[in-house]
């Protein structure tokens, strides 16, 4: 079976005047349709990056990123990426925010709009559509902007943190809320994240990468003996400690 | 415990509610008392003769030079003429300003580039200029205005250029992820995240209009409200230059108060 994103021996450095730094060695990783990969990482490993190289913002210095066996130079419509905090326009209403990518490429033709409405009807924010974001509790805002991704139809969903800006308890019910969403929407989804529980509680491999110029230490498939796996009840699942010490071991975290 | 609880709060409600209102009041009577206490006062000295009322006028004169001016038929003329140039001014001033703006966030190579010249522009005083706009554009209106815009459009430009610069990395990493160019990025999510900075500037260059107009009008005129100021100060009528100076006041302040207006509309649109 063809892999949906093949990353080829990616490769960053950064230039700046004081000189160079290497914020990637070398990152190679095939990744399924349907997979959910969570990427975890110290801070400043250059998981971010990572993710900036694979949604076409940023030239990698060498390798390759294949998305269904194109070759990816710029912004590409297959790949969603959802930022750290939900970055809603306070001058937009719900509705215009979640209408912002159709808007910038120029599809805002009634099937789209069609599509707006059925998943603001079927996540809950229908109702909420002429308020503005500053109306809308943390957790809410959060699903306009999933939903702000998905109205564009990408195959590929990366989140850059994407939940990390929520308090612990909004965390959780987002974590459920989105897994489920992303799920139910038959999405690839890369996380980044450098929370190692919410990365098995997600996963279906855990990606961990070393210190920068960071590469791959080790891939973990998550297997959890529970019979629905939501984030959730991955948690309670017996497993779960050991996969956590493991992975903790592994990002050997100094203080 | 047993006193219904909507009661008790409603009571504490409009004890509130009283207090801030008793509070709003006693603050604009003191506001009007003050005005009045001075213009009596200023009356009684001038009438008493404890102060020279041919160097400091006296409110009575004051209003008399301004009905005379008013059925001479001069007054509108010279509160139309100063308040047209002052109104083209910051406008002018914001909107070029604004624009020039757009071209520097643009190419940063060019905003780079004209730095050093903006920040010398900058700190100049702009009146050091009159005479070379005088000898270039005429004695008239039109040198009154381009006075008035010299001192509005630098700091129009720096102070939205700032904002622009300083708009959020990631809400145009949001808009990029999108596919966006960069006019899109511009009119997507620089240009109304900083709405604000610029309707600020707006404001302060009312002001900076109103500066550059009187001073224009000392400079060349021979219409206006600081026409009116030099020429009764050049034929020592300090009751005319005293009127002038209310009149003045009174624009001004209603100006201000119709852009606060434009502000709230705009706002509220948006």
């Amino acid at each position: 079976m063809a892999y949906i994103v093949e990353i080829k021996n990616i490769g960053m450095n950064y230039q700046s005047p004081n000189g160079e730094i290497p914020a990637i060695a070398d990152i190679s990783l095939d990744i399924s349709r349907g997979e959910f990969i969570c990427v975890v990482g110290a801070s400043g490993c250059g998981k971010s990056t990572l993710l900036s190289i694979i949604a076409g913002l940023l030239k990698p210095s060498h390798g390759s990123i294949i998305i269904n066996g194109n070759d990816i130079t710029n912004t590409s419509m297959k790949v969603g990426y959802m930022l750290q905090k939900d970055y809603l326009f306070e001058w937009r209403s719900i509705l215009q925010n979640v209408m912002l990518g159709l808007e910038i490429r120029k599809t805002l033709k009634s099937e789209n709009k069609e599509y707006v409405y059925h998943l603001l009807k079927t996540y809950g924010l229908y109702e909420f559509k002429d308020k503005y974001p500053s109306q809308l509790s943390g957790g809410m805002r959060q699903r306009a902007a999933l939903i702000r991704t998905l109205v564009l139809k990408p195959d590929i969903l990366l989140l850059d943190e994407a939940l990390s800006a929520l308090d612990y308890q909004t965390r959780l019910a987002v974590a459920e809320d989105i897994y489920s969403i992303i799920k139910k929407e038959n999405k690839t989804a890369i996380l980044v994240t450098h929370d190692i529980s919410e990365s098995i509680s997600m996963a279906d491999r855990v990606v961990v990468l070393t210190n920068r110029p960071a590469y791959i230490k080790s891939i973990h498939t998550i297997e959890l003996s529970c019979d629905i796996r939501t984030p959730f009840r991955s948690r309670e699942a017996p497993e779960f400690r050991h996969y956590f010490n493991t992975i903790w071991k592994e990002l050997d975290v100094h203080v | 415990m047993s006193k219904p609880k909507e009661i008790n709060t409603s009571i504490e409600r409009l004890e509130y509610l009283k207090a801030r209102k008793v509070k709003r009041i006693s603050i604009i009577l003191t506001q009007v008392l003050i005005l009045i206490v001075f213009l009596v006062l200023w009356e009684i000295c001038a009438r008493l003769q404890i102060i020279d009322s041919f160097i400091t006028s006296q409110p009575s004169r004051i209003v008399s030079t301004i009905i005379n001016l008013y059925d001479e038929g001069q007054l509108f003329v010279h509160i139309t003429v100063t308040c047209w140039e002052t109104i083209v001014g910051f406008v002018l001033g914001t909107i070029s300003g604004t624009l020039i703006a757009v071209i520097l966030w643009w190419s940063e190579f060019l905003s780079k580039v004209l730095e050093p010249y903006l920040v010398i522009l900058n700190s100049l005083p702009k009146i050091a200029l009159g005479p070379i706009f005088i000898v270039w554009f005429g004695a008239g209106t039109t040198s009154i205005i381009v006075i008035a815009l010299a001192i509005s459009l630098i700091v129009t430009i720096l102070e939205v250029l700032n904002g622009f610069v300083a708009t959020d990395e990631e809400q145009i990493k949001l808009v990029k992820t999108f596919g966006a160019n960069r006019f899109q990025i511009f009119t997507k999510v620089v240009f109304p995240a900083n709405l604000l900075v610029i309707i600020n500037s707006l404001k302060i260059n009312v002001g900076l209009s109103w500066v550059g107009v009187i001073v224009g009008e000392f400079l060349v005129s021979k219409a206006g409200l600081g026409y009116l100021i030099v020429y009764g100060g050049q034929v020592f009528q300090l009751d005319l230059v005293m009127a002038s100076v209310v009149i003045l006041c009174i624009a001004a302040g209603l100006m201000y108060q119709a852009v606060l207006l434009l502000e709230r509309l705009i706002v509220k649109k948006t």
